[in-house]
């Protein structure tokens, strides 16, 4: 820098350390108060969450064990400022003693809808061959945790099914 | 540590010069007399950073179509942290940011700032004002409440009626006629396709021009050292700055922007208003009328721009000091007075809002969440003057017991007998009779049930259509078919949201003959009183979804 382009000598360099301070000061606090609360309007969830609601899914009767059952509803989910109607599915089991899994309809890779196999006995996810046993947990391939299972609830014969919940354990 | 910070700059400069173009820009030699008048450009540039960003944040959340429009903003305002703040801060910056562009103007007016040769820095001013006004007109229709919707029905019905252009101009802005679909989709891209960028040019060239003349100096200024743009008119420009930023924070937190009614094109009741610095063109208008209406809606204000570009072409005299400019002084005064005229004029004639336009819908309140019941009791409550010994919210004499104390609340058989013989049930009270039918009393007494100390102002401040409507709702049985919050029964449908599916038109038919509009409907008709029509239709429409 040329002397030519400095301020002025008369100022005295205290002056213009505290001119240049406040520039600064008055910046960083604006950007604070509009950093801040940006960044929660774009990273804090809305606050609405998705109504608990249990959907009447089908009738018990029809599960044999261990055989799953794939079955589909139609679910009311929040989305954005929209409530919307869709169809889902699940895929229902009942196990030797009785108590029932419903698992959500995603491969837990990366999303993929994934089948029954009979001959194998196992879930297989045609994306990159995860499969699954019938207690949803990881036999083989890339997934990196269980089948997602929605809430059950059995009254009578009628099966119930709440939100969907992701398997907290990881795979090792 | 500084030493390799200075290489790298000394690097990054080598390769694009941009070190040596900031210094180049800061170090910009300004005349001696420059100083706290000259910070309004500054501060308008920040404002029109502030609405980019905030701007760029409300779309992030924002279906721009009618409908789903208005409920993407209640969801940003309702669900979303921080939604209420930043829609704040777009809205007040608005306004602020005409206040600070019309401010920046009357300095350079007052100073005599435009003369030659900064006649074309002058010009490029005008047309950004010109663009700042466009953001307001064009923002405003998308919330797309009842307040923009009707705001820019009159709007474009203005812009319709200019000589020669009108036709063109109207169908430019929305296919001709009605405001739909399509102005809005036009009104959006406006603000924030070509608006924005058009300011972006339009601003680096008015700051170019700047740069070019330098800042215009005063007379005298030849004689005295120069000053260095940075720091000292950088930090009188920042604390500027944030003085400004601070005013807006504070409204955008204390000053809440209500959100209307979903729009209704078919609500006769609605009288259109536009934004503040809109009210004084709208006054104009009124002083003209039957074919002379064009002159005060187009040909004046076409004037008055063209005047405003010519200002430095009028005024040729040579630069004087501003304490000398007596005819500018005079003129800014005269236009303040004009436009405060105008603007006070409009205000005072405004009819008074209705009800309805005065609640904000954006989250249900307490009141709209009561029973038909209980809001006839509300109703009941007014009618019989109980405030005249009982304090509810902001109003009443405590002569009597406070009713919103829930410790002395009893359940409603005995409220009744109450109501009827009071020193019976409560030797020594001096509380006269009700003379009220049974059901009467009973929705008195729901109501007091659900009165206490935390909804009692709100209560107390439920619209009298409201209260009104819940007694038409209750004299002919609507609650025999129909659900309200919850309340009722469900032969026919829930009529929480009917805002959100009929429009005012269909259900005022509706009313006269249902299986015209839905053939296998079982409701009878119902010959209202325009009246009671009137305020049952805005009682439902209030209910929240």
């Amino acid at each position: 820098m040329s002397n030519a382009e400095r301020a002025p000598s008369q100022e005295s360099p205290t002056r213009r350390n505290f001119y240049v301070g406040a520039i600064y000061a008055i910046g960083a606090l604006i950007s604070a108060a509009l950093g801040v609360p940006a960044l929660a309007y774009l990273f804090f969830p809305p606050k609405a969450l998705q109504p608990d609601e249990w959907i009447d899914i089908g009738d018990t009767t029809r599960l044999a064990p261990n055989e799953p059952a794939e079955m589909s509803f139609r679910r009311n989910r929040v989305d954005g400022w929209k409530v919307i109607s869709e169809k889902s599915t699940a895929w229902v089991v009942k196990g030797a003693d009785n108590r029932i899994a419903a698992f959500g309809p995603q491969c837990t890779h990366l999303g993929c809808a994934y089948h029954w196999d009979d001959g194998k006995n196992l879930f297989l996810c045609p994306c990159h061959n995860s499969l699954f046993g019938v207690d949803g947990k990881v036999q083989a391939g890339p997934a990196p945790r269980p089948l997602d299972r929605y809430d059950v609830k059995v009254q009578g014969n009628k099966l119930l099914i709440g939100n969907l919940r992701q398997s907290g354990e990881s795979k090792s | 540590m500084r030493g390799r910070w200075d290489r790298l700059g000394i690097w990054l400069d080598h390769r694009t010069g941009i070190q040596t173009a900031v210094r180049n820009f800061l170090y910009e030699d300004i005349p001696a007399s420059s100083g706290w008048h000259q910070v309004f450009g500054s501060v308008a540039i920040f404002l029109f950073m502030v609405q980019a960003f905030t701007g760029a944040l409300l779309a992030f959340n924002y279906a721009p179509t009618p409908g789903d429009a208005y409920n993407s903003l209640r969801y940003i305002l309702t669900e979303l942290t921080g939604g209420r703040l930043i829609r704040g801060l777009h809205h007040w910056g608005a306004s602020m940011m005409i206040v600070v562009v019309v401010l920046h103007m009357v300095q350079v007016f007052l100073y005599g700032a435009y003369k030659k040769p900064r006649e074309a820095t002058w010009i490029v001013g005008v047309v950004l004002l010109l663009v700042t006004l466009a953001y307001g007109l064009t923002g405003y229709l998308l919330p797309w409440d009842n307040r923009a919707y009707w705001g820019t029905v009159v709007a474009t019905q203005i812009a319709a009626q200019a000589p020669v252009l009108g036709p063109y101009l109207a169908r430019l802005l929305g296919g001709g006629g009605a405001v739909g679909v399509v102005t809005f989709a036009r009104f959006y891209g406006l603000h924030v396709l070509l608006l924005p960028p058009a300011t972006l040019l339009l601003m680096a060239l008015h700051v170019y021009l700047v740069r070019k003349h330098g800042v215009a100096p005063a007379p005298g200024d030849e004689l005295l050292p120069s000053k260095k743009f940075y720091p000292h008119q950088v930090f009188k420009d920042t604390v500027a700055v944030g003085v400004v930023f601070a005013v807006l924070f504070m409204m955008a937190v204390a000053v809440r922007v209500p959100l209307e009614q979903l729009a209704d094109p078919t609500d006769t009741s609605y009288t259109p208003r536009p934004e503040w610095y809109f009210l004084f063109l709208f006054q104009t208008l009124k002083l003209f009328s039957g074919p002379l209406e064009v002159v005060g809606s187009v040909v004046l204000p076409g004037l008055a721009v063209l005047a405003l570009i010519l200002v430095p072409f009028i005024d040729r005299t040579r630069m004087v000091n501003v304490t000398r400019r007596f005819a500018a002084a005079a003129f800014v005064l005269l236009a303040a007075i004009g436009w405060g005229g105008l603007t006070a004029a409009a205000v005072l004639t405004t009819p008074k809002e209705a009800q309805t336009e005065a609640i904000d819908f954006s989250a249900p309140t307490d009141w709209m969440q009561l029973s038909p019941q209980e809001m006839a009791g509300v109703a009941y409550f007014r009618k019989e003057n109980c405030t005249a010994c009982h304090v509810v919210g902001e109003h009443g004499t405590a002569i009597g017991p406070d009713l919103t104390k829930t410790s002395i609340h009893k359940d409603a058989a005995w409220m009744i007998q109450h109501f009827k013989r009071p020193s019976a049930i409560r030797p020594g009270s001096s509380m006269p009779p009700i003379q009220l039918t049974d059901a009467q009393l009973n929705t008195l007494a729901a109501f007091l049930l659900k009165l206490n100390s935390n909804n009692a102002t709100a209560l107390d401040n439920a619209p009298e259509f409201a209260s009104d409507g819940a007694l038409v709702y209750l004299a002919n049985h609507c609650g025999g078919c129909h659900l309200v919050n919850g309340v009722g029964m469900k032969v026919g449908p829930p009529l929480n949201g009917l805002a959100k599916r009929q429009s005012r038109s269909w259900v005022d038919d509706h009313f006269a003959n249902p299986q015209k509009l839905v053939p296998d409907s079982i409701m009878p008709a119902y010959k209202l009183s325009p009246k009671d029509l009137e305020n049952l239709t805005n009682y439902l429409f209030a209910l929240p979804e």
